[in-house]
């Protein structure tokens, strides 16, 4: 036990110079501009409201079309990768792949996409998807492998096809937690999406940064409170929604 | 006439390498036969009604072969391995297990259409689409098992025995030529698990269908099966008229286990079903029992 605890504190001390901790102090030594920051964010700056509100639907609506297109490609990777289901030899690579594009973050996909696709929300449903995928067929493949398999082996029974095993023995077991995990994700990716425009792929993150850039504190504010009213009402609707499917 | 609807022969399985739970199993079934399969639990005998289906492989024991098992004259498994025609197969088997047997979300009605699933052409099958025909097959099937007022409900939300006989509809559906039964009364209060009996020996008689059951007691093999095999340590110990199963005898085959295999109470009635030669059960006498199970 004493052992775990001299290794992770053996890892801070480690990480403690790149990480450049002993900067920490400044936030304290510097408390003038933290004074400014947090003055400025007591008055928010609604003048340019409906901009952003339209970009924050935006936003949302990017990730409503990532989320759409995850679920749709992710639920044949799911299959894929579900040992009771496949072979083996098709079970692991479907999953290495998966887990590579889970390990890339959708910022750098949206950075790719900018390039193939040019700036625009575009590049932004097309990044939160593919990431996405990953995390999908993940979840989706996990409940898969815990369904219960003499429904399945009663369609067997029958003559069925494997499409068929799957369409009438699986997908009815693992529909209500599919749901909720695409619903999750769905919020998650509201979130998300809110950063994408950083690097010009669309929704209030372009604003976000050019009024962070130009020290515009006010209006920066005003869009923070923006987000954060409109992730909590998406949150509470959608853990809503979960309850009512489990 | 007579054509061989179940031919298996020699067949070894084991799960773990030198523990085999099937030994060297060789029987037939003609077409149109009831069979009664009885055994202690873990005698083998859902692994040979698994194997039956083509849901399970066989497997041969150290250099021994696996043996094989044919239904109506074709392969269904040989040495390990599941026949290219298996599928074609299983849909002239309907298989009810124990429980368990229905997709729990979907309705019942619809749990019984999927019996069409390997007849249907194969697009129509995958988009669950079914006639108006195929849906009124399904519900003559389900009032033919007496639960056609429950055609509408989730498969989860029927009771046990109206399960099962969910289960048989479908097997219906399948219009199989042979209908394999899990131990289907095993968790059935005695009203529902005589229902269920009395049904599978009404598909065996009115339509021909070979029948086989798997059953933990004694009392129903005797009450319903002209024929019983016994299975002791995954081997055939007997296989012959149920008539000869008298306590004594089973008690010579089985020794202490051979309690198991009855219900206590039940031994003296066993008797009294055994000479009242239950093959021949007369239709209104079936009406009758149905009319009390109702």
């Amino acid at each position: 036990m004493w052992l775990m605890w001299l290794g992770v504190i053996a890892l801070l001390v480690f990480s403690w110079g790149p990480t450049e901790m002993s900067k920490a102090s400044l936030l304290i030594t510097d408390w003038r501009n933290m004074a400014e920051f947090g003055s400025a964010f007591l008055q928010p700056d609604f003048r340019d409201w409906r901009i952003y509100a339209e970009q924050m639907l935006e936003t949302v609506q990017i990730a409503l079309w990532g989320t759409a297109i995850a679920v749709v490609i992710g639920i044949p990777f799911a299959i894929f990768s579900s040992a009771n289901i496949c072979p083996v030899w098709v079970v692991q690579p479907v999953r290495r792949l998966m887990d590579a594009s889970r390990a890339i973050n959708e910022i750098v996909f949206a950075l790719l996409f900018v390039v193939a696709v040019g700036l625009g929300p575009l590049a932004g449903v097309l990044a939160l998807a593919v990431h996405n995928i990953g995390i999908i067929s993940k979840l989706f493949s996990e409940a898969v492998e815990a369904i219960d398999p003499r429904p399945v082996e009663g369609i067997r029974s029958t003559g069925a096809t494997r499409m068929q095993e799957v369409l009438f023995g699986v997908i009815p077991q693992v529909a209500p937690l599919w749901s909720s995990y695409a619903l999750y994700r769905f919020e998650t990716n509201v979130r998300s999406a809110t950063v994408l425009g950083i690097v010009g792929a669309g929704g209030i993150g372009q604003s976000l940064y050019e009024t962070i850039r130009s020290f515009q504190y006010g209006p920066t504010a005003s869009i923070v409170i923006i987000i954060v009213m409109t992730v909590m009402i998406i949150d509470i609707v959608s853990a809503r929604l979960r309850k009512g499917l489990v | 006439m007579s054509e061989i609807a179940i031919s298996v022969s020699g067949v070894w399985k084991s799960f773990t390498p030198g523990r085999p739970v099937l030994k060297d199993v060789n029987f037939q079934v003609q077409r149109g036969e009831m069979v009664a399969l009885i055994g202690a639990s873990g005698s083998g005998k859902s692994t040979l009604i698994r194997a039956l289906g083509g849901l399970e492989r066989i497997d041969g024991v150290g250099d021994k072969p696996a043996g094989s098992i044919e239904v109506f004259g074709a392969l269904m498994q040989r040495e390990g391995r599941i026949s290219s025609a298996a599928k074609a197969l299983r849909s002239r088997i309907g298989i009810v297990f124990q429980q368990f047997n229905l997709v729990p979300r979907l309705s019942t009605l619809r749990n019984v259409c999927l019996g069409l699933l390997g007849a249907a052409p194969r697009w129509r099958g995958s988009l669950g689409i079914f006639t108006l025909d195929e849906r009124k097959m399904a519900m003559h099937a389900l009032s033919r098992v007496g639960i056609a007022e429950h055609a509408l409900k989730r498969g989860n939300q029927l009771s046990g025995g109206q399960q099962q006989r969910a289960a048989i509809a479908r097997t219906l559906l399948q219009r199989s030529d042979i209908l394999i039964a899990d131990e289907p009364i095993a968790s059935l209060d005695p009203a529902s698990a005589r229902r269920v009996m009395d049904i599978l020996s009404e598909i065996n008689r009115s339509d021909g269908v070979t029948v086989v059951v798997s059953l933990h007691q004694v009392e129903y093999a005797l009450g319903y099966c002209p024929r019983t095999i016994a299975l002791r340590g995954g081997e055939i110990v007997y296989d012959g008229p149920s008539s000869a199963l008298t306590p004594d005898f089973l008690a010579d085959l089985y020794g202490e286990e051979s309690e198991t295999l009855f219900l206590p109470a039940l031994t003296a009635a066993a008797d009294v079903a055994r000479k009242a030669a239950p093959a021949n059960r007369t239709a209104p006498a079936l009406d009758a029992m149905a009319g009390a199970a109702a």
